[in-house]
Parts: C-alpha cells; sequence; structure tokens
C-alpha cells in the first residue's frame, strides 16, 4: 500500500515536469525558432525516469510474483534492466551530443521553423492545389496525398488480382492452376526495384508519342507523355453523394434485416441482388430527379511546337504513377495470392462435406461457410501485405513519381539541408501509418478471433 | 451458361463426338497455332473480327462435344475433369491456350532467333533482336563492378571461402553439434569480415588496397546480403529473448525497436544513414559508405530476423522449458544448451526467407549511390557507345535475380517440408 | 549537470585556443583538414557522376576536366604532385552532405553559388570556376527557336534539388505558362526521359546542355536556346570552420586563373623565373613568401602552373577541344573581355 502511494507521487511530480517544461519552458516557441538545444536529454528525460520509476513502485506486487516464479532475487531482477536502460540512454546521449557539436562546429540550426518558409518549387502532379509559394509543410501535405493515392490504386488493383490468382491456385483446371502458378514464381522473385524500373524505363517509354496514339475505348489516350482521360465535370456533386450515401445505409438495414429473417425463421433473400439493385437504381434516380448531371471533358490534342503535341482538357494521369502502381500491384499480388491460397485450404475438408451433407449448394457452401471462416486466416496477413505495399511505395524516389519520399526527403532536403529534423519527419509518417494498420489489425483480430472456453 | 449445350453426348455416341470433337479443337489450336509461328491466315476469307473468334468459337463447340459425364475411357475423364468441367472452364483453357501460342513467337524470335551475341561493339548489332553483345562485353562489370579485372580472383576465393565456413554445419560431428549455435552465432561473423576485409578489401599482405566505392555488380550484391545475414541474425536472437523477457524494461524495449524498425521502409533508413549519420558521429570518424549502409542494412533486418526467431521460440513445448528449469538451469544455461539448438534448427527456413528478402532488397543501395547490379545496369545503358539498349539489360538483370531468389525458395521450401515431418 | 558539463569544455577549449594564438608564429596556421590531407596523402574530391568537360571519367578510370582541373590544382599545391587526388563521384542529393560529413574536402562539381547554400548549410564557396546561365535545350524538329513559342502545357525535365528547378518556376510563372516539371535525381535519367521524348525541353547551366547532348543518341538533333534565363557562378566548395583550406583551395583557383592573366603556362612556367615583372616572379615562386601564409612551400603556385597549366590551358583541353563550348564567353579574362578578374597574389 505505501508503495502504490509512492508510485503516485512519482506519477504526478513525472506529470508536473512535463506540464512546466512544455507550457513554461518555452519549448514550443524554441522549436520554431531553431533553437537547438531543445534535444538536451536532461530536458527530455526526466519526465521519462519519473514515469519509469513510479511504474516500478505500482507493479511492486506483480514483482514479487515474477521472482517467485522464478526464483530469482531482486538484484537479479533489477540489475539487468537498469543496465540496458543505462546502455540505450548512453547511446542517446553519445548520438545527440555529438549532433549537437557537429552542428555547432558547422553552424547548422536544429529547428522545424523551416516548415513555414515558402518551397519555391513545383510539383508535377497534385491532387490537391500546390503552387511554388505554398510553404514546406503544404508540400509535405500533398506529397503525402501522393503516396496515399499510390498505396490506395495498388491495394485496390493487388486486392482484385491477388483474389483471381490465389483461387486459380487451387483451380482443378491443369492450365490454370499452372499458369497461376507460373505467375506467383515469376513476379515474386524479381526485386520491386528491377519491376517499377523495367515498367517504367523500359515498357512506358516504348509508348507512342501524343500525335501517334490510337485512343482506347474512343476517348482515352495512352502515349509516352501519361494516361489521358476525359474528366468527369459533376454538377450537384453533393446531390449524388448523399443518394449513394442512402443507398449504403439502406442496404445496411436490409441485410440486418435478412440475417434476422434467417436466424428467427431459416428463410433467405437474396440481399446481393437486392443491395445492387439499390445501389443502382437510387443514384440513377438523382440524375433524373435530383439536378446531377454529368458533363465529359474529352481529351483534344493540341499542338504545341512542330512536333510536340499534348493533349488539353481532361485528366492526364503521369507515366510514373501508371509504372509505379502497375509494378506494386502484380508484385504484391503474389504475396496476397498466397495468403488467400492459404486460408482456402487451412480450411479443413470435413466443413465442406458437413455443409454438403446439410444440403447446401455450393455456392452457399462457399459463401456461408467458407468465406467467413477463410477469410479470419486471410486478413492478418494480407493486411501485412497491405503494409509493405504503403511501404514500397516509397520506392517512386526511384523513378520521378512525387511522393513523400522525392519531394519531402529528397528536394527540400537539398534545397533546406535540414537533413535531420526532414528524415526524421519522414521516418515518423512512415512509422504512424505502420503502427495505425497495425492496431486497426489487433482490434479486428480480436473481433474475430474464436472465443476458447 | 452453365446449361448451355447443343448435342446431347452421353456414352452411346461417344464414337461420333469423340471424333468431331476432336478434330474442332485441333482445328482452332493449329489455326492459331499457324498464325502466329508461320503467319499463315487459314481464314483470311472471313471478316477480320470474325476471324479472331472463330477458332474460339470452334474450340469451344469441340470441348462442348466431349463433354461426357463418365465415358469410361479414362484419358477422356482425367481431361474433362481438368479442363471441361464447364463451358466457363473450357472457355478459360482455350484463352489461355492461344495466349501462350501468341505470345511465345515474338518473345522467342526477340530473344534467341534474331539475336546477336558475336562480335564486340555496338554495330554487331544488326538484327532487330535482343543485342546480347552488349551483354557479354558488360559481363564483368555486371558481376564484379568496378573492381580492377586481374583482381577477380580475390572476390570468387572469397566467396568460395565463405560459402565452404557457411555450410560447415552440415558436416560437423555429434560431439561438435553442441557447439553449432555458438559456431553461427559468434566465431562465423568474425572470420567471414576478416575473410572479406583481409581479401576484398585489401590493403595487407601485398595485396592491393581497393575501396569499397570500386566494389559493385552482383558481387556486391552479394557481399551486403552476406554480411547483414550474418550480423543480424545475433541481432536478432538477442532480440527476440528480448522481447519474451519477463524483465518490463528489456522487453519494451525491444519492443520498441522492433515495431520501429518494422514500420519505416527500407530507403528511409538508408537515406538516413548516408545524410544522418555523419551528424551523429564525431568529427573526425568517419565511416565509409558502404560501411554505413551495412550497418543500417543490419539494423533494419535484424527487426524482422527477431520476428522470425521469436516464432520459433514460440513454437517450442512449455516443456522444453520445465524440464529445464526442473533440472536447475539458470536461464542462460537453459536457453544456450536446450532452447536455442532446437529452435534454431525451426527457423532455417525462415531465415533463409530473410536472406531472399533481403537479396530482393539490395538493389535498393542504388538510391544512395552504391552500384550493384541495378546500379551497373543504370551506367550501362547511358553509356554513349551503348544507348538504347536497357531493355536487354533489364531482362538480363532479371533472368539472374530470378533464378538465384527462385533456386533460394525452393530450396527453403524443401528444408520446411523436411523439418515439418521431423517433429 | 550536461549543460554544465558542455559550458566547462567550451570554456577550456577558448583558453587553449587563446593559448595557441599567443604562441603562435607567423608562419604556423593550424588547419585540420590540411593536415589530415597532408597525413593521408591524397587529396578528397567531389565531384559529379560523369558531365563531359567538367568531371568525367574514361573507360580507364582516368577523370578529366575543368572541375577536376581545381581539385588537381590543390594536389599540386598541398601535395606536391597534382595526381593525388581520390575523385569521389556524387549525385545532387548527396553533393552537400558528403562535404559536410567529412567525406571529402573539396566539392568540385559545377555547384551554383547562392546565398542560401551559402550561409545555410555550414558551406562556403571559394571562388567561380565557371561563369554559366541556365537555359533550355529542344529538339531542332519542334521549330522553336525562342523561349518565347513555349506554350501552355509543356513539360520540362530536370535535376531535383537543384537551383535549375527553382529558376524554371520562376521563369515559367514570370511567362505565366503553365508548365509540367519532370524532376529526376540523376542527370543520367533526365537526359534518357528528353531523348526517348517524355518532356518537350531539358533545362540545366548552358554548360550542362552542351555536355549531355554529348552523351544522346543523335546529338545533332538538338538546339540549345539562345535565352539564358538565370546567373549560374559555379565554383568550388569547402567546409565552414577551417579558413586556412579555404583559403588554399581559393588561391589555388584563383593562381590558374591569374597565370594566364600573365600569360605563364605550363610550358614557360620555368623559363618565367627570370622574368622583369615582379608580379609574374611572384606567382612562379621565385620571389616573395607567399606560401608560408597557408602553411605552404613557395613552390605552390609553380607546381599548380606547372602540372595543371593555366586556366585557359584547361578550359581549352577540356571544353573547348572536345567541340562542347568553343566560345569562352564570359568565361574569359577581363582584359580580353570576359569577366574572369581575381584579386591580385601578393
Amino acid at each position: 500500500m505505501k508503495f502504490r502511494i509512492l508510485a503516485y507521487l512519482f506519477f504526478f511530480v513525472g506529470i508536473a515536469d512535463l506540464f512546466i517544461k512544455i507550457f513554461y519552458g518555452n519549448i514550443f516557441s524554441d522549436l520554431t525558432e531553431d533553437y537547438y538545444e531543445i534535444a538536451n536529454p536532461i530536458l527530455v528525460f526526466t519526465p521519462v525516469l519519473f514515469f519509469s520509476i513510479g511504474g516500478i513502485f505500482l507493479k511492486e506486487s506483480k514483482v514479487s510474483l515474477t521472482l517467485e516464479n522464478f526464483g530469482t532475487s531482486r538484484i537479479k531482477y533489477y540489475s539487468p534492466q537498469f543496465i540496458c536502460l543505462s546502455v540505450v540512454v548512453l547511446i542517446f546521449l553519445f548520438f545527440t551530443f555529438n549532433a549537437q557539436m557537429n552542428m555547432e562546429n558547422r553552424g547548422i540550426d536544429f529547428g522545424f521553423g523551416f516548415l513555414t518558409q515558402e518551397a519555391s518549387f513545383d510539383m508535377q502532379f497534385s491532387l490537391m492545389d500546390y503552387d511554388g509559394q505554398d510553404p514546406y509543410w503544404w508540400a509535405y501535405v500533398v506529397a503525402l496525398l501522393n503516396t496515399l493515392l499510390v498505396a490506395v490504386l495498388g491495394i485496390i488493383f493487388c486486392t482484385i488480382i491477388g483474389v483471381i490468382v490465389g483461387i486459380a491456385r487451387l483451380s482443378p483446371n491443369f492450365l490454370i492452376r499452372n499458369s497461376a502458378a507460373w505467375y506467383v514464381e515469376f513476379f515474386r522473385n524479381i526485386p520491386l526495384l528491377l519491376q517499377i524500373f523495367f515498367w517504367y524505363y523500359a515498357a512506358l517509354r516504348a509508348l507512342p508519342l501524343p500525335q501517334d496514339a490510337s485512343p482506347l475505348f474512343g476517348v482515352t489516350y495512352l502515349t509516352i507523355k501519361g494516361y489521358y482521360m476525359p474528366a468527369f465535370i459533376w454538377n450537384n456533386l453533393n446531390i449524388f453523394l448523399y443518394s449513394i450515401l442512402a443507398a449504403i445505409i439502406a442496404i445496411i438495414f436490409i441485410r440486418y434485416y435478412a440475417n434476422k429473417l434467417r436466424d428467427n425463421e431459416g428463410k433467405q433473400i437474396p440481399v446481393f441482388y437486392i443491395s445492387l439493385i439499390i445501389l443502382i437504381i437510387l443514384p440513377a434516380f438523382t440524375f433524373l430527379a435530383g439536378g446531377v448531371s454529368l458533363n465529359f471533358e474529352i481529351p483534344v490534342l493540341k499542338q504545341l511546337s512542330a512536333t510536340s503535341f499534348i493533349y488539353d482538357g481532361g485528366i492526364a494521369v503521369p507515366p510514373e504513377l501508371i509504372a509505379l502502381t502497375l509494378a506494386l500491384s502484380l508484385y504484391t499480388a503474389t504475396f496476397v495470392a498466397e495468403c488467400v491460397r492459404a486460408g482456402i485450404q487451412g480450411i479443413s475438408k470435413g466443413q465442406k462435406e458437413a455443409a454438403a451433407s446439410l444440403g447446401l449448394t455450393p455456392n452457399q457452401v462457399l459463401k456461408l461457410v467458407i468465406m467467413p471462416q477463410a477469410l479470419r486466416i486471410i486478413i492478418p496477413p494480407t493486411t501485412n501485405q497491405y503494409l509493405n505495399l504503403t511501404k514500397n511505395s516509397s520506392l517512386a524516389a526511384a523513378i520521378a513519381y512525387p511522393d513523400l519520399v522525392l519531394v519531402f526527403a529528397g528536394t527540400a532536403l537539398m534545397q533546406t539541408g535540414r537533413a535531420i529534423e526532414i528524415v526524421s519527419i519522414t521516418m515518423l509518417t512512415y512509422l504512424s501509418i505502420s503502427l495505425a494498420i497495425a492496431a486497426l489489425m489487433n482490434w479486428y483480430n480480436k473481433l474475430i478471433e474464436i472465443k476458447e472456453k | 451458361m452453365s446449361k448451355f449445350t447443343f448435342l446431347k453426348s452421353d456414352r452411346s455416341n461417344i464414337q461420333l463426338v469423340l471424333i468431331t470433337g476432336t478434330f474442332l479443337i485441333t482445328i482452332s489450336i493449329l489455326d492459331v497455332f499457324l498464325n502466329s509461328f508461320f503467319r499463315l491466315n487459314l481464314i483470311s476469307f472471313l471478316p477480320s473480327k470474325v476471324s479472331f473468334l472463330t477458332p474460339f468459337i470452334i474450340g469451344m463447340i469441340g470441348l462442348n462435344l466431349i463433354r461426357i459425364e463418365f465415358s469410361g475411357n479414362r484419358f477422356l475423364d482425367t481431361l474433362n475433369k481438368n479442363i471441361n468441367t464447364s463451358n466457363f472452364n473450357a472457355a478459360l483453357t482455350l484463352l489461355i491456350i492461344f495466349v501462350i501460342f501468341k505470345a511465345i513467337p515474338p518473345s522467342l524470335s526477340w530473344m534467341i532467333l534474331d539475336a546477336n551475341i558475336s562480335g564486340d561493339t555496338k554495330e554487331a548489332c544488326t538484327g532487330t533482336g535482343a543485342c546480347w553483345t552488349y551483354i557479354k562485353v558488360w559481363f564483368r562489370r555486371f558481376m564484379y563492378g568496378m573492381y580492377p579485372n586481374e583482381q577477380h580472383w580475390r572476390i570468387n576465393t572469397a566467396f568460395l571461402l565463405v560459402i565452404g565456413l557457411g555450410t560447415f554445419g552440415l558436416f560437423a560431428t555429434e560431439k561438435m553439434k553442441k557447439f553449432l549455435a555458438l559456431y553461427y552465432v559468434v566465431i562465423y561473423p568474425i572470420i567471414a569480415f576478416l575473410i572479406i576485409y583481409y581479401l576484398i578489401s585489401g590493403g595487407y599482405f601485398g595485396l592491393e588496397w581497393i575501396e569499397t566505392g570500386a566494389w559493385g555488380g552482383l558481387s556486391l550484391t552479394f557481399i551486403v546480403s552476406f554480411f547483414c545475414l550474418i550480423f543480424c541474425f545475433p541481432l536478432g536472437m538477442i532480440l527476440a529473448l528480448g522481447r519474451r523477457s519477463n524483465l518490463p524494461a528489456v522487453r519494451y524495449i525491444s519492443i520498441g525497436y522492433i515495431e520501429f524498425w518494422r514500420g519505416v521502409p527500407l530507403i528511409t533508413v538508408l537515406f538516413m544513414s548516408s545524410v544522418m549519420f555523419p551528424m551523429f558521429l564525431p568529427e573526425d570518424f568517419f565511416m565509409d559508405k558502404l560501411v554505413r549502409v551495412i550497418i543500417a542494412i543490419t539494423l533494419f533486418e535484424g527487426a524482422y530476423c527477431a520476428e522470425v526467431i521469436r516464432g520459433g521460440l514460440q513454437s517450442l513445448p512449455r516443456g522444453q522449458y520445465d524440464a529445464a528449469k526442473s533440472l536447475g538451469m539458470g536461464y542462460w544455461k537453459m536457453h544456450i544448451f536446450v532452447i536455442l539448438p532446437q529452435a534454431l534448427k525451426l527457423v532455417i527456413p525462415g531465415i533463409c526467407n530473410t536472406f531472399l528478402a533481403l537479396v530482393k532488397d539490395t538493389p535498393l543501395i542504388f538510391v544512395v549511390g552504391l552500384a550493384e547490379l541495378a546500379g551497373m545496369l543504370a551506367l550501362a545503358k547511358t553509356n554513349p557507345k551503348w544507348l538504347g539498349f536497357a531493355m536487354e539489360g533489364y531482362i538480363f538483370a532479371a533472368i539472374i535475380f530470378w533464378i538465384i531468389c527462385y533456386a533460394m525458395s525452393k530450396y527453403s521450401y524443401n528444408l520446411e517440408e523436411k523439418y515439418k515431418t521431423d517433429r | 549537470m550536461f549543460k554544465l558539463i558542455k559550458q566547462f569544455t567550451s570554456f577550456v577549449a577558448m583558453v587553449a585556443v587563446l593559448f595557441a594564438f599567443t604562441t603562435e608564429t607567423m608562419a604556423a596556421k593550424k588547419s585540420k583538414t590540411l593536415k589530415n590531407t597532408q597525413k593521408k596523402g591524397f587529396v578528397r574530391c567531389g565531384v559529379s557522376q560523369g558531365l563531359p568537360g567538367f568531371s568525367n571519367a574514361d573507360a580507364s578510370g582516368n577523370w578529366t576536366g575543368v572541375d577536376v582541373d581545381v581539385c588537381r590544382a590543390v594536389a599540386a599545391a598541398v601535395l606536391g604532385d597534382a595526381n593525388k587526388v581520390k575523385f569521389t563521384p556524387l549525385s545532387a542529393k548527396e553533393r552537400f552532405t558528403a562535404l559536410t560529413s567529412g567525406e571529402i574536402d573539396v566539392l568540385s562539381r559545377n555547384t551554383t553559388w547562392t546565398l542560401s547554400r551559402d550561409a545555410d548549410i555550414g558551406l562556403t564557396f571559394v571562388g567561380v570556376n565557371f561563369y554559366d546561365g541556365q537555359g533550355f535545350m529542344v529538339r531542332k524538329s519542334s521549330g522553336i527557336t525562342s523561349t518565347s513559342q513555349f506554350k501552355d502545357g509543356i513539360s520540362a525535365c530536370t535535376n531535383i534539388g537543384t537551383t535549375t528547378e527553382l529558376n524554371m518556376r520562376d521563369f515559367f510563372n514570370s511567362k505565366g505558362i503553365s508548365y509540367e516539371p519532370v524532376a529526376f535525381e540523376k542527370a543520367d535519367e533526365v537526359v534518357a526521359a528528353y531523348d526517348a521524348g517524355r518532356c518537350d525541353t531539358y533545362t540545366t547551366d548552358k554548360s550542362g546542355l552542351a555536355a549531355q547532348r554529348t552523351k544522346m543518341s543523335n546529338p545533332d538533333e538538338h538546339i540549345v536556346l539562345p535565352e539564358t534565363i538565370s546567373k549560374e557562378p559555379l565554383g568550388p566548395v569547402v567546409r565552414q570552420g577551417d579558413s586556412v583550406w579555404e583559403d588554399i583551395v581559393r588561391w589555388s583557383l584563383n593562381t590558374m586563373i591569374e597565370a594566364e592573366e600573365y600569360g605563364i603556362t605550363s610550358a614557360n612556367a620555368d623559363s618565367m623565373k627570370t622574368s622583369d615583372n615582379p608580379a609574374i616572379k611572384r606567382l612562379v615562386g621565385a620571389e616573395g613568401e607567399l606560401g608560408a601564409a597557408f602553411g605552404l612551400d613557395n613552390e605552390w603556385s609553380l607546381r599548380i602552373i606547372k602540372q595543371v597549366g593555366n586556366y585557359g590551358e584547361s578550359y581549352k583541353r577540356n571544353i573547348a577541344d572536345p567541340g562542347i563550348l568553343p566560345d569562352r564567353g564570359p568565361n574569359e579574362l577581363w582584359t580580353k573581355g570576359g569577366i574572369l578578374y581575381v584579386p591580385p597574389a601578393r
């Protein structure tokens, strides 16, 4: 009991220390004033020290139990931890001290004030308005959006291809099974960087010049300068989006109702077809009655000079994005295919046989018995692969796609010279994305795990 | 579509449908075959759109005809069950066969038939196919980078020695098997490092000193992969043990390390090593670029190795731990003599996979300026005397990497199968 | 407490430096870089990854170019042999960090001298060895003969992280033209993209344009447009904080230029020892004690001129004779209509 009081006392001291440093220690204003002594280790580590001492006292009862279980003494319990901690702290101190000495000698400052400076470079492709006069932090946000765009596109395509190939791997058809196997073996064993180089430097460079390109589907053009598509021009887009939202809510309600009906009375209603119909009819209705209209802006050939043409109007998808998405999807799809295959193969045959003996049709067996169980096995490693895809999208630095690494840790770093700050921000960004997805997956796992008694 | 047949085939008219069906299938495949290989168009009298679909339709009809459920003919039955179970399946089969036939002749002619391999200069590539002369001339550069030609024997001997010592574990006698873990974790890294340092880097014993900037090509890929693997293995083991430890400080430090390095992409780690590392070291202490890159990759892969080894440690039954403790063994004794030898045997396939991932990740060091195979490719393709051969270079690199990675993945798969049946 | 330790250490260091100052003689100045270079036996020079005329390696690994000659001049002055240089090819991204981290001691990589680079990142520019400007290159077949003919939607290839990227933006913005920047990291990739037709124009320093044109598949197909859109003074860079080394590099470059001004070439340098002009005699080390100011012997400038040549010889050998830029333009002596004017060596 005494220990608990001591623990709470230390916690309080730690929190007070932290507060005082944050609010009264002018830390934040120093951050923008390029004041490098912010990295003063004592400043940073005292709250941590207080918290850890408090934690030790709090767990004192559990510590006694551990000691009894493992037959060690307090000294043997605390000394290795103390040694480890001090080694880690010493390493950090060493690095920080050297960094400060070096920066002082060279006259370089440490601080995040450069983020508000004008960027003065343009980006080839951005989802939001970006001009060279915007500050560096806006360049960071736009570049991050570019990265997320590649990640989302890659995830969509790799899931589609991966699921198809994974199911094909289990097909009884000899040809299909082997083609899928060779696809997986081929694309998995070639390094991703080489695949990106191949697609960008060899394949996409062989595309025709804009004036020589013949249209695909009549209105889109695949050229060396990019893929030109018609742009959608919406009128009253928000009404359309509301209708889609309403359709989704309706579908959720219908599914819930259908589940209840199935549980109570054993009747099945064709939920899939009903949802499809609602999803199509409701938005289409807004076209007729809601005042939503859609126009297309078709790309038109424009001559810039005697030999150079581009397509004006419409959306231009840069070839860098195409190459990156293609390479990433094809590469990650092989891993997703393996996950899907492992998932479906992991369901014991007894499940299929039992379901068949109950009189379910093959489609119903797949939908009601196999897929729910298989998803449990498939989803965790697949989420891991999505994470890998997001991290691999940083390879855009090797081709000229303006994603986070190329714009921020490339151009911005070269123009401002702030190596430590910029590289740390980039690494922290990727780290947060990874941790967020990992946390999400852990939550999903806990949700669907089989609760054994 | 699944219920659409237009001639009921069953055992009664098996002769008729078999002959007609096979005839139709053969015609359709032959048509595509002749079209692509010999550019003969048998049905050119039909308009182009129809002639494109004709082989497909004829083949579908043929397959439909021979789809008999239980014909009694074993060959026919296996064929039907395999590729002809439904119309959809038949369509897919035909499409795959057509795609194969349409894709092979152009690639074959480009790669082999029209290609050039003789000669020494760009003028020797006269054909329309691939210019393998380019690969032949640059082969030594691709393999060894800018290393001087006369000194290549040093790299070869170093690799042979390192691989030989690595496979030492296979030939160990029973008595020495106890020390295998110690050998691989402590002794082997040191010896391998010394071999590479003295042989390849040189400067002692009369060997010329070659700076690390001149190392390159595939040999650099392997040097980096080897070094990183043999150093990240001990690191991974320590981290895995730390993560499973009961001491909270040690456990949280290990978890923090592992989650940090697994959450960042390798390219940012490499940027950090080339741009930030120099700031963190004292002013006069200068580390070679290659050393910095190897340290960065080792720290990075150590986290992945730790997860693999932790998987192995977790799969050991608790009985081993309990039995060791009941014999009075302490933490370290228990791990060195009981747990680790068993766990390490289990994780060998996982380590092979990590090595595979390492080899596939090494081309990234090209982005920070070290010219391994991808870097030598980029250098070669912009050489003014050899412009325009990017495709051959990439295909060559792809083939080399594919052979190496495929062999290793097959090997680790076999190992996994072998150890699965072992328990 | 940590702060106290640091303060105490800096106090002790200050006292030590003061002590060193009071006991130093006029000849001995301390320069860590100079000491390290003499100990290592070679000058560590950062150059480009292959720019004909400025720093380019041939098949056997010999480097030539005007930037290379600056480093060789420093080696001749400091170590006595112009060949004692280790060249490190660097991309635009790593060039500054390689210098600040200590991997190289001199960066001679046609780097533009700008305010932010001089003041902000711990570097010092020691002079200009090539006055240049940024220009555009287009294909002859496009029919464009001037930048005023650029239209909206034009795509321009360049290197990331260079002044070129920023200047390009300023130029297009001032003209109100919307453009698509395609920026690669390595110069070779930029050239390849422009050559393949990915972009309509390639922009960098005009000397770079002329040099890279020789590496294209069909050099005669491309022209450099006449307009110059920015000032690009290219020169060598050293780390901030070592002023003796700074002076050595600065005055090695100045020696080469001043030697041409007085007509001293590598061929007649020895004979100039008996010249009547005291300025010439000082340059060839026959008079005065100029080398002592850096801690070098008196033949330092003579060695530079004999082993590397004067500026004109270097230019002719590397840029004019291979046909890259036969016309020296502003890179001519001030007495002959150019703007090369260096302080006198006395």
